[in-house]
Parts: C-alpha cells; structure tokens; sequence
C-alpha cells in the first residue's frame, strides 16, 4: 500500500503544480494539448540511431519547466520510474545489431547500442513531455481542451469523473486495508480469499457511491448532459506563440541542430 | 407567501428489502420555519428528506411543495425550489473544479452563462469560499467541502433548504461557522440531525420520528424538556441543557 500511497501523493503534487502561475500556465490547455502532440511526433519520428539530433527538444522541455517552474527533480524520478518499460524494449537491440557504427576513442559503438540509446531518450523525452503538460495545465483542464478540439463529450465526462473519484476510492481501499492489516496475525487473514470480499465490498460501495452521486446530480437539475463551463479564451497571443512553437520544432525535427553546430565550430 | 409550504400527508415508503422506513408521516411546515427532524438510527429520517424533492417517490400518501404536489412534471420546478444538502459532500461535489460545481445546477436550469457566472460567484461568496473557487474538490478540508456543498445548493436559488446531518464530520469551529452560515439564511430550512444542540441553536420547532412515525412535533423547547419522550426515541438531551458535570448545576 505504500507503493500505491506515493502514487497517489505524486498525482496531488501534480495538481499542485497546475495550480502554480507562469506565463506557461496561461496559455490556453489547447495550445498546450497540441504542442504535446507535435512535440511528440517529431521526437518518435526521428531515424532509430538518431541521438544528437533530439538533444534540442530536449532543452526546448528545460525551457519550459524552467519558465513554468516545473522541480527538474521531480519529472526526473517519475520518468526513471517508467523507465524499465523502455528499457525492456531495446533490451536486445545490442545483440541483434552489432553493426559497428562509429568510434568513441578505443571504444566501437553498435548500431544496437545507438538503437537502444535513442529509445530511452525518445521514451523519456514523451513521457516528460506528458507529465510537463499535467503539470503546466491541470488534468482537468486537459481533459476539457480535447473535449474542445473534439473528443465525445462522454469520454470526457467520464475522465474527470474518473480523476475526482479516484481519490476517494483509494482513500475508502485504504480504509479497509488498513482494518485488515491490523487484526490480522502472523500473515492469517492475508489470503487472496479474504482479499476478494475486501475487493467485492470495495465494488458494493463503490456502486452505493454511485447511486448518492446520482441522486445529487438529478437534485441539481441533471438531464444526462453534463455541461461544462466554457471559460477557454483563445487569444491572438496563444495562437502566435503556437505557430511560432510549432514551427521551431519542425524546423528542430528537420534540421539537425547538433550537426550544424558543429560543422560551424569545427569549419568543415 | 404559499408557495413555501412543504406538505407531507401520510407519506409510507417501504424498501425493496421489506424494511418499512416510513410508516404514515404527515406534517406541513410554512413559509421560513426552520425545522428538525431527529430521531435514533434508521428511524426514517433520510427516507422521508429523500421525499421532498422526489429522489423518492411516495409509494403511498403525498407531498406537496408550495402549490404544486409531487409528480412527474412538477419535478424539475420542485428540484430547484428544494435544495437538497447531503450528509457526504464527496458524493455532491462531483466536477473537477468548486466553481464548475456551483456552476452545474445553474446551466442545467439553461441560465445564460453570463448569469451563470454571477450566481457562481455569489453563492461562494455567500458561503464565504470564493478564494477556493479554482481548487478540486477532493483537495478540500471537511469544512470546506461542507460550505461549498451549500454554495452548489444556493447558486440555484432555492426557497428551501433540506440538509441531513450538516454537522456530521466537523470540527467545532467548523461546526460553528456552519450554524452561523445556516442562522444568516432566511430560506425555509429542514435540517435532519444527530446534534440536538445545533437544533436548539437553529430550529424553534422539532419533529421526533421513532420507526418511521411520528413521536412528537412541536416547540423545540418543550420536546427537549420531555425526558420521557426523549429516552423513548433513543435520544437524549442536548448537552447545554443537562447538568454541568463540574457543579452539577443546570443553565438557567
């Protein structure tokens, strides 16, 4: 529980920090929705030995966070966190692909050490380019900029209600655990059986919740469309910074910037 | 003014289960009369709240709000005249945001969003919340979640306000600033409640249900003065008027 105690005191700092106000924070979550999405295509699709090339985006993220005042610290951890996953993806690129491909001093690099390099970073950098933009514009609003840009209402809907219900089911979950833990004696009473009671009474008042939270939508006049608010304002500034942020990576994508820096420092 | 009036005659709700929680009440309570309703566990009381504003039907007998009786087509007028407070402001906050949950009620009713806007930003301020207005709700102390609970019920602008168990879970200066918050308010009022001594703060009348009936309804002081009636009904005298346990002396 305590693994799933940490979790959950990572997603509260995350609110907090979309609770934070910088000139990032005020961009419209739309703008901010797509330049993740552009972001992250150009970053996935760059050539499989390609390292150098991504270090540019990567400074374009520390200049956001620095701006937003995003801890470096803390998206760090979470993505070395989700990192094995990559890890187990090029786990065999090395031994499948001995191809040398340059030399570093007395060592060879293989192109499978150089595919494996390139998946961290493309992974890391998407990930932190999602925990960036929860932290910079706040799950909820996320979830009404593509609400916005037109994903069913429903799917949204069902998001935040998700995201607001999630906290009280991990409290309630921990609860019970806790009840359990403490008359339970030498590991008696830890089994999978009594593991599934908890897990059906977590299901009954899970559906009993339900039930009240409908009650209290129909007492204010719920008629099965849930409205949102729409306090989202695209200004001309949004826009021109979109487009401008927009071309910059491209042009990042297209060009390589390590390359052409060191043509121009070493003259060649 | 009438149309306040809450009449309830011989209301019977039976449950699924068989359990008979409502066994013929009939009461009427006029325009700004602020009432309580108390009695043991499972005595009937959030039954019978459930009624007056039709989250249940009445299986027998009948409601009826101001000038309307409770039916099908008088629901959506009787659900916006009743505001309903419930015991677990987890289960009424639901949006992702204090202001897009004051904000339900009010575009449901298809107020104009400038309107919508307005009525947000008074309810909380009513409530004296209006610096929470862009903070989750799950990231709320157990006070807080109350007054704005209120404030989603307010921005509909009720004429009357049903609450059960509003000082369920507070602290006592919470529990304080609630009793103060509610005293301010002229709305018809019908509070269901343990705490007898928030009665005797807010309301002048009682009514005592015991197994889905009514024991007593009357003036709050002359019910709490029953010692007899009150044993009966598994309740007991609220503190302030019991004896002082340090010189054994009651209030005057």
């Amino acid at each position: 529980m305590a693994r799933i105690d940490s979790a959950f005191a990572d997603l509260a700092a995350l609110d907090t920090l979309a609770a934070l106000d910088s000139p990032v924070h005020r961009l419209d979550p739309r703008v901010k929705v797509l330049t993740a999405l552009v972001f992250v295509v150009c970053v996935v699709s760059f050539d499989k030995y390609v390292l150098a090339a991504m270090a540019p985006f990567a400074l374009f993220l520390s200049l956001v966070m620095a701006v937003a005042g995003i801890p470096a610290g803390y998206v760090l951890r979470r993505v070395a966190l989700v990192a094995p996953f990559a890890m187990l993806v090029g786990l065999f690129n090395p031994l499948l692909d001995q191809q040398p491909q340059f030399f570093l001093g007395p060592i060879t690099v293989s192109g499978g050490w150089l595919s494996f390099g390139s998946i961290l970073l493309r992974f890391g950098l998407t990930v932190a380019a999602m925990l960036v933009l929860v932290a910079v514009t706040g799950f909820h609003a996320v979830c009404l900029g593509l609400e916005r840009m037109g994903m069913p209402r429903i799917f949204a809907v069902q998001l935040l209600l998700l995201y607001r219900y999630m906290f009280v089911l991990v409290e309630e979950g921990q609860r019970m655990h806790r009840a359990r833990s403490l008359r339970s004696f030498q590991g008696r009473g830890l089994g999978m059986r009594i593991f599934g009671h908890l897990i059906a009474g977590l299901l009954l008042r899970t559906l009993d919740r339900a039930q009240r939270v409908h009650m209290a939508m129909l007492c204010r006049g719920f008629d099965g469309t849930i409205r949102l608010r729409r306090d989202m304002r695209l200004t001309l500034r949004d826009l021109l910074l979109f487009l401008l942020v927009c071309l910059l990576l491209l042009a990042l994508r297209r060009y390589d910037c390590a390359q052409l820096l060191g043509r121009l420092f070493m003259g060649s | 003014m009438s149309h306040h009036i809450v009449e309830v005659l011989d209301l019977i709700h039976t449950y699924g289960d068989g359990t008979a929680a409502v066994r013929g009440i009939s009461f009427r309570i006029h325009h700004g009369e602020s009432v309580a309703v108390v009695g043991a566990n499972g005595a009937g009381k959030s039954t019978l709240l459930l009624h007056l504003n039709g989250s249940l039907t009445p299986q027998g007998g009948s409601v009826r709000i101001g000038d309307f009786p409770l039916t099908r087509e008088t629901l959506p007028e009787i659900r916006r005249t009743v505001g309903m407070i419930f015991q677990d402001p987890d289960d009424q906050l639901f949006m992702p945001t204090v202001a897009e949950d004051v904000a339900f009620g009010p575009l449901n009713l298809g107020l104009p969003p400038g309107e919508v806007e307005q009525r947000v930003t008074r309810a909380l301020d009513r409530v004296g919340v209006e610096h929470l207005r862009d903070r989750p709700p799950h990231r709320l102390s157990g006070g807080e979640k109350r007054a704005v609970s209120i404030a989603t019920v307010l921005a509909m602008s009720p004429d009357i306000l049903v609450l059960d168990e509003p000082s369920s879970n507070l602290d006592p200066r919470a529990r304080r600033l609630l009793i103060e918050l509610l005293a301010g308010f002229q709305h018809t009022k019908i509070i269901a409640t343990h705490d007898l001594d928030l009665v005797l703060d807010l309301c002048p009348r009682t009514i005592v249900l015991k197994e889905g009936r009514i024991m007593a309804d009357g003036p709050t002081g002359a019910i709490f003065d029953d010692d007899q009636l009150l044993a009966d009904c598994h309740l007991e005298q609220p503190l302030r008027l019991q004896a002082c346990p340090r010189c054994g002396r009651k209030q005057a």
